[in-house]
């Protein structure tokens, strides 16, 4: 169909802006011998620049055949994705430093990851998902195995590559159940062809692509990947795995569901209100057990997909609204967590929550935003996970899902337990004597714990924009 | 008449399949994976695909087939790694697979499952690849770009993978 193919290079910008990137860090890898972390503060001023590109960019009519639509929906998660490949690249210098692979090759991977998210966020086609959904997860393969001396890594990225090519298969399985029952991939045409609703095959394809990307978000029972890659990848890693990839296999969730398959909404959020209640749960109580910080990070994460997932079985703009804002809000929380993580974490040392015992005498400033973005996870005002939570619970009950609600609320009490833990130990414990003092925050590391800790109290204090924001994010799918 | 193919392909490719992850020798499973590639190749054709049928017996039969036996022969396998690894869970994965069937083959007694061949016009079957490499470069330009960037980075990750074991050592 020429006649429609409707170029236009404007609305791609971000990306291919991302990419140049990308590919000016890959030659200069070449030509910087010594100093790699160089290329890390060219990926950040690079990104930096591209930000407002990417929050401006908004043209709502699909571009490149129709496979692509770089609505405000795509704007808001870019602006989430390239923030979380930021606050990445700047926690990684360091980091990598610290357990001697220091290479350049990690940054433009990182970039190539962010084109993959990106794509995905504004895919409009099944196409466009599943290409950008593979550069995304191909590129955390090579990042998750980065730290190729280490049994764990290797065990991590092993598990997360037989496990993601399965869960991609699954998805394509889907997909092409999909294309077999509308004729097309466009998501406007399948919904067009499928308005009536009721068709086996698509029903099939439905299931199998909730399989899909239930394994990126890593929804219980899907999850048994995460916490082992999780511990095994290097942790700036684990924190953009964490934020960037749940993120972006959010943003095409919503998108397929809602712009594709708004017929059937009966019926997949029926489906997916058993795999989130059971995520919300599983999630919260198996971390309590957890004495591996970085596990217990893991487990959180997926009983706070559970939660975002509400958003999207409500289906209204406040749910879907709250699913843009809780992601955003993730980001920010979830990335100061991991930041104090990484900056601990060396050679097996502070690998357990017991290791952070004492830390309020020895490190208090750390101590305190630990357990600022830990309350923030565990939803307590007046931090940005409050907000969040409170959006979505809001909207599940507005609604009239009671239960899926009460189940929220219950899974979020249970949390409140094993945060609590953590900050129990940095506050209430007496440190070892013997014990090695936790290493200081460099001027990197308090840039971006400065920033992440703004963006958490600020989101939570002062949430009305950011909301408006995320209302406006998702107007286009609910059209 | 057409039926009739597609089942003795369809069983065929089952059964070699099957034959893949049962055989003990590391090369006769890929072999049998050849076979496997064959079929599904001849169902392509069936389908009135016969670029996607080439392609498949290039790069799967040829290219791909021919690193699995060059890694075969690299890494030496013996008959001895190649023993049960199912960790005593074939009971379940045979209740799941009975399960699969059975649910399968009442939405298909039940008519819910139908595949009827769908319209499709004589003149674009004949030029089948220059109606694919058309909308290639129309349609899906954007995505064919993008599998550009992801070829790049499974080559960089090739190499990320196999030079960092030694990256110290060279660096000195």
């Amino acid at each position: 169909m020429p006649a429609g193919l409707n170029i236009n290079f404007y609305a791609v910008m971000p990306e291919i802006l991302v990419t140049a990137l990308a590919l000016i860090v890959l030659v200069l890898d070449l030509f910087i011998r010594k100093n790699k972390a160089a290329l890390g503060w060219v990926s950040v001023i690079g990104l930096i620049c591209i930000l407002p590109f990417a929050a401006y960019t908004n043209e709502p009519y699909p571009v490149f055949g129709g496979t692509i639509i770089a609505d405000s929906f795509s704007a808001f998660f870019n602006v989430i994705f390239i923030i979380a490949a930021i606050f990445t690249i700047l926690i990684s210098m360091d980091y990598l430093r610290k357990i001697g692979v220091d290479r350049g090759e990690y940054y433009h991977i990182i970039l190539f990851a962010t084109v993959g998210m990106m794509v995905m966020g504004a895919a409009n086609d099944l196409i466009n998902v599943y290409v950008g959904l593979e550069l995304m997860a191909l590129s955390f393969y090579i990042l998750v195995a980065y730290r190729v001396k280490s049994s764990r890594s290797v065990e991590g990225a092993l598990k997360y590559f037989v496990l993601g090519a399965l869960s991609s298969g699954i998805l394509l399985y889907g997909m092409s159940f999909a294309y077999g029952a509308a004729g097309s991939t466009n998501f406007m045409e399948i919904a067009g062809e499928l308005g009536k609703g009721d068709n086996t095959y698509l029903t099939l394809g439905i299931i199998l692509m909730a399989v899909g990307f239930g394994f990126k978000i890593a929804a219980v029972p899907f999850h048994m990947w995460s916490p082992d890659v999780y511990e095994g990848a290097p942790t700036p890693v684990t924190a953009l795995l964490s934020v960037g990839s749940k993120a972006a296999a959010f943003a095409a969730f919503l998108r397929v569901f809602t712009a594709a398959f708004p017929a059937f909404q009966a019926d997949w959020s029926s489906m997916l209100w058993i795999i989130s209640a059971a995520t919300m749960i599983f999630g919260a109580v198996v971390a309590i057990s957890q004495r591996n910080i970085v596990r217990m990070l893991a487990y959180s994460s997926i009983a706070h997909a559970g939660i975002i997932m509400i958003g999207l079985i409500v289906f209204n703009d406040t749910g879907l609204a709250g699913v843009a804002y809780y992601l955003l809000v993730y980001a920010f929380m979830n990335m100061g967590a991991f930041t104090i993580v990484a900056l601990f974490r060396n050679k097996g040392r502070f690998e357990n929550i017991d290791e952070y015992k004492g830390l309020s005498t020895t490190r208090p400033l750390l101590a305190f935003l630990m357990a600022l973005f830990l309350l923030s996870l565990a939803g307590i005002p007046p931090t940005g996970g409050f907000a969040a939570k409170f959006f979505i619970l809001s909207a599940a009950i507005d609604a009239k899902y009671y239960w899926l609600a009460s189940i929220g609320v219950v899974s979020t009490a249970i949390s409140l337990f094993f945060y609590a833990k953590v900050i129990f130990y940095m506050y209430m414990k007496e440190p070892d004597p013997g014990a090695e003092i936790a290493p200081a925050s460099g001027v990197i590391y308090n840039i971006v714990l400065f920033c992440t800790a703004v963006g958490t109290v600020f989101l939570g204090v002062y949430p009305a924009p950011f909301i408006d924001m995320a209302v406006k994010a998702v107007r286009p799918l609910l059209m | 008449m057409e039926q009739f193919f597609f089942y003795m392909f369809a069983i065929a490719a089952v059964v070699s399949a099957v034959l893949v992850i049962s055989v003990r020798n590391p090369v006769h499973s890929a072999f049998y994976l050849i076979v496997c590639f064959l079929q599904v190749a001849a169902i392509y054709i069936l389908l009135r695909s016969p670029f996607l049928a080439a392609v498949q017996l290039f790069i799967y039969v040829g290219a791909i087939m021919v690193l699995f036996l060059f890694a075969v022969l690299v890494l030496d396998i013996g008959r001895e790694q190649f023993r049960e690894r199912f960790h005593g869970q074939t009971v379940p994965a045979l209740a799941a697979i009975a399960g699969l069937f059975v649910v399968m083959g009442i939405l298909v007694v039940s008519g819910k499952i139908t595949a009827p061949l769908g319209p499709f016009d004589e003149p674009a079957l004949m030029k089948n690849t220059e109606v694919i490499g058309k909308s290639l470069y129309t349609s899906y330009i954007f995505p064919f770009e993008i599998v550009s960037i992801l070829l790049l980075i499974a080559l960089i990750g090739a190499v990320v993978l196999v030079m960092s074991g030694q990256g110290k050592e060279n660096k000195g």
